[in-house]
């Protein structure tokens, strides 16, 4: 008539299972810090390189043989250019698709393909749309190794990455909101405009600049066009040569080591990194101040 | 042009009302098979009904789930569907406002008229439905913005040129939320506990000027007070709206509704009406042995 003994300590499979549990946390630790510390390596590297010549000067000169006197003016102006035109055709055209996908398709076959498409397209290399951009842009609509064609291979190579961030910020909105809004006898369009679009705008935001930053960064495609030039003025308008920050760093990785020109290299890649990291900086400060309001 | 011919159908005379309703009485006792005893219009007269089904089927895709409805709403009364789930009682109720279309793959057959209008008429476009015929939800769900915006956004999107405030005002007084808003109506609709969110959502539907209100178990979702202020304002409300509820609570039902209709799923899925009458009559002297296990608690 004894009381049952019931053992709670871990014995046999209870602690074997939690042997595996325990050392689970300690590989997956272990492969977080192989990523997070190969880069912070890159990082320190870059920094120690490249700080000494991150001057005013180096910001406000243009290009030169002499690379003390080399600075990234031509090219940061170049960047900003390219993706301000990027912006401007990828992101209606983004949106819109993205839109009309999720709220208005009529859902047949032929959408399922559409879809398909747009996430095979967003995994395309760089280097592709590049080789799309010289045939179609510079060559075909003989706009030359100009900023539109930069910013139209550009647009070309971020639009569906973006169409399927917005998709998926768009699909995250609750139904009972749309169906909230409909039934006081709101259209579709002022229910996707007064209620879908805002509550999915920060999801799209991350996206928008996810895609952005990528654009930023992009050196193949543009090397591709024939934007590997060097620019000793400012740019003006939409149809000049041009270069970007990317490649400027691309062009001074290259050079015989001793000209000194890696240390350019590093410092320009601090001022890419430096103009990417605002970047997300101001999308995340977007994206707190829509979801308090 | 809407408005014109709500207004034509209000001068219609009561024969050609008491035709209808024959009509309807006649098709539901042709149809045969497992139909209710239940006339459109139940055991007392209630005048012009607003709402009038005639053999309402409904699928989702291949799988159906309403057969044969025939039924007329009364106006100014409340009118509980009850029923377990999946017996079609919601279904019922998107079909009057025409929200379940918004479901691709859906279909329906026979006829709901809404003051003696087809609203499945191709000619008539469900925005014109809608912002006639207001809807409250399961769960609440206000807009994620300020209470004030919450009321208004209905009458905006309807192109409303009166006073805003006065409307937001009114509707809310109507909703009885407005004294425990009236400080700050700037504050987000969703900072409200669930049954003031729930009133929110009943001032936004008034606030659109509809002349019946749909409730999908507004109540489900809240705790036992806030249902009761809920189901004091559908009395309050009664007197001037038309409301149909959705509700799987038969005490709230019995509560709060003039007339009951209670709806059961067959073996194919679809649901059918089995009884529908003067709510103290289904519940005290139901027609149907299957009404009578249900309220009695024996299934569902």
């Amino acid at each position: 008539m004894a009381a049952p003994v019931i053992i709670l300590r871990a014995t046999g499979r209870v602690a074997r299972r939690q042997a595996l549990s325990r050392g689970s946390r300690w590989v997956l630790l272990a492969a977080s810090l192989v990523g997070v510390g190969v880069l912070a390596y890159l990082a320190y590297d870059t920094i120690d390189t490249g700080a000494s010549r991150l001057t005013w000067d180096f910001l406000t000169s243009y290009p030169s043989r002499f690379a003390e006197r080399a600075g990234l003016r031509s090219s940061i102006i170049g960047t900003v250019w390219v993706l301000g035109a990027t912006i401007v055709l990828a992101l209606p055209v983004a949106i819109g698709t993205a839109i009309w996908i999720e709220e208005f398709a009529p859902k047949n076959p032929l959408l399922t393909v559409v879809k398909l498409n747009l996430a095979n397209l967003a995994g395309v290399p760089s280097i592709i749309y590049g080789i799309l951009g010289l045939a179609v842009f510079v060559r075909f609509a003989s706009l030359g190794p100009s900023i539109l064609a930069g910013a139209l291979t550009l647009a070309a190579m971020i639009i569906p990455m973006t169409v399927i961030a917005a998709q998926e910020a768009i699909r995250q909105v609750p139904q009972s909101l749309r169906d909230g809004s409909l039934a006081l006898g709101a259209t579709h369009w002022q229910t996707v405009r007064h209620h879908v679009l805002p509550q999915a705008l920060p999801g799209i935001m991350t996206g928008i600049i996810l895609a952005v930053s990528r654009a930023a960064g992009e050196t193949a495609a543009l090397i591709m066009l024939g934007a590997f030039t060097f620019i000793a003025w400012d740019n003006t308008n939409l149809f000049e040569d041009f270069t970007t920050v990317p490649i400027q760093i691309y062009n001074w990785t290259v050079r015989p080591r001793q000209q000194g020109f890696q240390v350019n290299a590093s410092a320009a890649i601090i001022v890419l990194m430096a103009a990417v990291l605002t970047l997300n900086l101001i999308a995340a400060v977007i994206r707190e101040r829509f979801r308090h309001e | 042009m809407a408005r014109l011919d709500l207004e034509t159908v209000a001068t219609r005379t009561r024969d050609q009302e008491l035709q209808e309703g024959d009509r309807a009485a006649t098709k539901m006792s042709t149809s045969g098979g497992l139909r209710p005893a239940t006339e459109p219009s139940p055991g007392i007269s209630f005048g012009e009904p607003l709402f009038v089904l005639r053999d309402l089927s409904f699928w989702y895709g291949n799988k159906p789930a309403l057969a044969d409805v025939t039924m007329a709403f009364p106006v100014n009364r409340v009118t509980a569907l009850i029923g377990p789930s999946g017996c079609g009682k919601s279904t019922l109720l998107r079909c009057l406002n025409r929200m379940n279309e918004l479901i691709p793959g859906v279909r329906l057959t026979g006829e709901v008229t809404y003051h003696s209008q087809d609203i499945y008429a191709s000619d008539i476009d469900p925005v014109e439905v809608r912002r006639r015929i207001g809807m409250v939800f399961q769960k609440p769900n206000p807009f994620p913005k300020s209470i004030y915006d919450n009321v208004a956004f209905g009458a905006r999107v309807n192109g409303y040129r009166g006073d805003m405030d006065e409307l937001v005002e009114r509707s809310l007084k109507q909703a009885a939320l407005f004294d425990e808003v009236k400080d700050d109506l700037r504050k987000s609709g969703l900072a409200l506990s669930g049954g003031q969110q729930q009133r929110l959502c009943i001032a936004r539907a008034l606030a659109v000027g509809p002349d019946v209100i749909l409730m999908d178990e507004p109540c489900s979702a809240l705790d036992p007070f806030a249902t009761l202020k809920i189901e004091d304002l559908i009395r309050e409300l009664v007197e001037d709206f038309t409301i149909i509820i959705v509700t799987h609570n038969m005490q709230q039902a019995a509560r709060v509704s003039d007339f009951t209709a209670f709806m059961l799923a067959g073996e194919d899925g679809a649901g059918r009406l089995i009884e529908y009458g003067p709510t103290e009559k289904v519940f005290t002297n139901p027609e149907e042995q299957r009404t009578e296990d249900y309220i009695t608690g024996r299934f569902g």
